[in-house]
């Protein structure tokens, strides 16, 4: 049995704004085996990234507030642990890297001097060993060592995101969070970037939480997949169970909105409806006013995390939970 | 058809919604209509007349008959300083709407016209503004000879290219956004797509502006009456006061005191009004 | 890069001749004869009719043009209708004042601002924050003039700290220069503490803290550095203000500066000191912001690649641009 790099118990995140007190993570459970690629699936505004973010605990503190939930990682409970602690994980341990190329990189420094702070900010050695490593780097996402010194806005938008995930794995991190690695992107170079991103993953051995609302990244990268619904896991099991096996309403909704080049059909089918107010703290099951299958057990009580196949696990009432 | 005015409406009144939660930029409104009123109606508010002296009266403290006690020559303070505030608003708002009209007309013709009209008047403006703004106005006005009315003119023209350049830039950014091509897609006119889609999206960053430059022009009035170029003897300003206060400050200098304060309230009120309606106009802006 | 600078200077030619221009037309249209006031009762009106012509002043409006050109590229600036002396030498004597008064002020300003802009930036929402604003807003309501008489009151007057006036020892300069930076002080710190707000959100931050670095670090090395760039764009626009400012102050404080003679020489319809004076006052103004614009095109690579180096790009897309300055920066005092 693999051992777990990352164990999520419970977390509870908040934001506190002068308007609204916002419930963006409700109780989320989940574990990250060594070397696996687990895809976190959603909507936007599901509550991904700010799982994420709490993991590295860079969540902006006015207003977002972590209430509650231990994260277990290497020995010890990131939720406890001293900023100058986790100053020595982030970017060293685990590493973060974010949506949007184009404003990831500072644009005042160079490319290499980004890649080598990173390096030297967690391992004391030489300045010109560090620049070795970067350079290292770079070549290792396919980017040509000469370029060392050009500045961000010389570089193209893909070009970009390798100099990202070389800053990211520079230090050879347990666990990557990779935040929509290739929204931004055009597809060919989504598929480049992706196939990079594999690569270096299986020659590293580092697990990986992949965030992403695209179902063919997932297909493509996914050992295990997460389903994330309005802050919680709605669905959980691996890849298989999760496309052949779907059990949620949500996710089979979500398959289904998909549009088919296979079949002939007249119209999309999306799912009815917005996704919650994130305001709200329903009574029962948070996906209950959009279900198509909804029952008034649904709408008054939440529902338990059900293990409908080993591994395979399913919040709903409706799964053969029992009463 | 309708439709498209009710929006209209409700932004204008979205911005007055966001205003009035700003509790500095309401109070300023009102420290302002105060003032202005002040202004108007200074025949009615003061107890003496300005140039009433009385020598007996020289350097008299605060009573209840002066309130503000009275100057060297025995004028009651407080009366000069409620006429001053109809030079020094004039010296503000005369010169900022001079500078307004003439500047907003200049940037509407290069934003809108584009091609060697435009660089033509950036040209110009660029002479322009390479004189340091006092300096210019100091010198027209000295050259036009010391008069309220010349420097009004001497602030207003030295301002002009501020406004310029701010509608030029607004119109160009506006213009080339997409609305503007849908607009022209649904066949609207040219003169239509001014009028109705340039500028009232143009103006708002216009529209701080010149809030902010009334203030500003309040302290160039100053200033010139100061050195003796603006209002003129015995018409009180307050830029004046200060200078009349300045040999005896040894003394009395609380005679310096009340029209400074005077000018900085009012320059504090137009500014604070000013950061209130560039965060009401762009809330994005804000935080 | 030298291209740019080269074309930049070739371009303040015509801004001068441009300058020129339009201060002979004011003198022309408006009233006032200066012969009259310099002799006065003295010379009978022929003789103040000769005096005329033998100044030029009864020449066409063009011909005055050229001469007063051709006697500048001759170095010949004028003689001070007043003083009788040559105009280069009164302007050179009284120049220093003001360029010290100014740049003295300019540094303060700098030196004082932007530190008070971080620390308002990252103590965002407390009342040192918002004390901060507030007392920026004060400093840039208020008459510089009127500032300047309150404190020569309190420090000259009553504490007898510095000296009222009188700028032959170095104490004296203290109270012009920090009277006059204050305003300009504000300003910057407004300035930077929107841009290090505006920078502080960015991505490329929230990546600094991701690789693990002390919040210290972030601030400092990443997130200022880029805040400070927008401001380095109006310092130059400031130094205009402060050059127009610093007029006043030279009187109050009785420097023997540029803008106090000007002021006087205004007074005395002096054409040629007053011609002259706009012009290497607003030539001065033209060769700072040259200045800094050549010092902000080599400080951000943005910019910088577009002038030198072999990989000549065209212009970066907007979002990667340098932030743009928080407002027009021309306004306040005196300016």
């Amino acid at each position: 049995m693999p051992d777990n790099v990352l164990e999520i118990r419970d977390l509870v995140v908040e934001y506190h704004t002068d308007d609204a007190h916002i419930y963006a993570v409700n109780g989320v459970s989940l574990n990250v085996k060594k070397g696996e690629t687990i895809g976190l699936v959603g909507e936007t505004g599901a509550g991904k990234t700010t799982i994420a973010k709490s993991i590295l605990r860079i969540l902006q503190s006015p207003p977002a507030k972590i209430c509650s939930g231990s994260i277990m990682f290497d020995g010890a409970d990131l939720m406890k642990l001293s900023e100058k602690e986790m100053q020595h994980i982030r970017g060293n341990k685990i590493a973060m890297i974010f949506q949007d190329p184009m404003t990831a990189l500072n644009p005042i420094e160079t490319v290499g001097f980004q890649i080598e702070e990173a390096i030297r900010l967690h391992n004391k050695i030489s300045r010109v060993e560090a620049v070795r490593r970067a350079c290292e780097m770079l070549e290792m996402v396919g980017i040509p060592a000469e370029r060392y010194k050009e500045y961000p806005h010389q570089f193209s938008g893909g070009m970009k995101q390798r100099v990202v995930i070389a800053m990211a794995l520079a230090c050879k991190p347990m666990l990557l969070l990779a935040d929509e690695p290739t929204t931004a992107l055009d597809v060919t170079i989504q598929a480049q970037v992706l196939e990079m991103m594999n690569d270096l993953k299986t020659k590293l051995n580092t697990s990986v939480i992949l965030i992403t609302h695209d179902l063919g990244v997932v297909a493509n990268m996914c050992d295990s997949v997460a389903v994330v619904y309005a802050g919680e896991i709605v669905e959980y099991g691996t890849a298989e169970d999760i496309f052949d096996r779907t059990a949620h309403p949500y996710t089979v909704g979500l398959f289904n909105s998909l549009p088919r080049l296979n079949t002939t059909e007249r119209r999309l089918k999306p799912i009815k409806g917005l996704m919650l107010d994130p305001t709200i703290k329903p009574p029962g099951c948070r996906f209950s006013d959009r279900c198509p299958e909804a029952t008034e057990k649904c709408c008054k009580q939440p529902p338990p995390d059900v293990e409908v196949s080993p591994g395979h696990i399913v919040k709903c009432w409706l799964r053969g939970g029992s009463n | 058809m309708n439709e498209a005015y009710r929006k209209k409406r409700s932004k204008f009144g979205e911005v007055v919604r966001r205003l009035k939660k700003n509790k500095a930029a309401v109070f300023s409104v009102f420290v302002l209509i105060i003032i202005v009123l002040v202004g108007i109606f200074a025949d009615y508010l003061a107890p003496y007349p300005y140039d009433q002296q009385n020598y007996s009266l020289s350097f008299a403290k605060p009573s209840p008959e002066h309130w503000l006690g009275c100057d060297q020559l025995g004028r009651d303070i407080l009366s000069r300083l409620i006429y001053a505030t109809r030079q020094s608003l004039q010296l503000g708002i005369l010169a900022t709407a001079i500078a307004g009209i003439l500047g907003i007309t200049l940037g509407c013709i290069a934003g809108y016209y584009g091609g060697w009209v435009d660089m033509v008047i950036m040209r110009f403006l660029d002479i322009y503004q390479s004189i340091p703004m006092f300096l210019l106005c100091v010198t027209l006005a000295a050259v036009m000879g010391p008069s309220l009315r010349n420097a009004v003119l001497a602030i207003g023209i030295s301002t002009v290219p501020l406004p310029a350049r701010l509608m030029r830039a607004s119109i160009l950014t506006v213009r080339n956004q997409e609305f503007i091509e849908a607009a022209r897609m649904c066949n609207a006119s040219n003169r239509r797509i001014i009028l109705k889609h340039i500028i009232p999206n143009a103006i708002a960053p216009v529209i701080v502006s010149i809030t902010m430059t009334v203030g500003m022009n309040i302290l160039a009035g100053a200033s010139l009456s100061y050195i003796g170029l603006g209002a003129q003897p015995p018409i009180p300003e307050w830029g004046t006061m200060v200078a009349d206060a300045r040999n005896i400050m040894r003394d009395h200098a609380i005679l310096a005191l009340y029209p400074g304060l005077c000018i900085m309230i009012t320059v504090l009120a137009c500014n604070l009004l000013g950061d209130g309606l560039r965060d009401a106009l762009d809330p994005r802006l804000k935080n | 890069m030298l291209r740019f600078i080269g074309k930049r200077l070739l371009m303040m030619i015509p801004i001068m001749l441009g300058i020129i221009l339009v201060v002979q037309i004011f003198i022309t249209i408006t009233p006032g004869d200066p012969v009259r006031l310099m002799s006065g009762d003295l010379l009978s009106e022929e003789e103040m009719e000769e005096l005329r012509v033998q100044l030029g002043l009864r020449d066409p409006f063009f011909v005055r043009y050229v001469n007063y050109i051709k006697n500048i590229l001759r170095g010949d600036f004028g003689t001070s209708y007043r003083t009788h002396r040559p105009v280069l030498t009164e302007i050179m004597s009284r120049f220093p004042y003001s360029l010290l008064l100014v740049s003295v002020s300019l540094a303060l300003a700098l030196a004082i601002g932007i530190p008070i802009g971080i620390y308002a930036a990252t103590h965002q929402y407390s009342w040192k924050d918002n004390l901060s604003i507030i007392a920026a807003l004060f400093c840039v309501s208020m008459p510089s003039f009127w500032f300047a008489l309150m404190l020569i009151q309190l420090f000259a007057v009553k504490l007898r700290i510095f000296p009222p006036s009188g700028v032959d020892r170095w104490i004296g300069w203290v109270l012009p220069s920090v009277t006059l930076a204050l305003e300009y002080c504000a300003t910057i710190a407004r300035q930077t503490r929107s841009n290090m707000l505006e920078v502080i959100r960015q991505d490329y931050i929230t990546t600094a803290r991701a690789k693990g670095l002390a919040e210290r670090k972030v601030r400092y090395r990443h997130a200022l550095k880029n805040a400070i760039i927008p401001v380095i764009m109006i310092v130059g626009q400031i130094f205009g203000r402060a050059l127009g400012g610093s007029m006043i102050f030279e009187v109050i404080f009785s420097i023997p500066g540029l803008g106090a003679y000007t002021i006087s020489a205004l007074q005395n319809r002096d054409y040629p000191v007053i011609m002259s004076s706009v012009l290497i006052l607003s030539t001065l103004f033209a060769v700072v912001l040259l200045i800094v614009d050549v010092i902000f095109a080599l400080v951000d690579p943005r910019i910088r690649s577009q002038y030198i180096g072999k990989n000549k790009r065209k212009k970066p897309p907007v979002t990667q641009q340098p932030l743009k300055p928080l407002e027009s920066v021309e306004g306040g005092n005196a300016s």
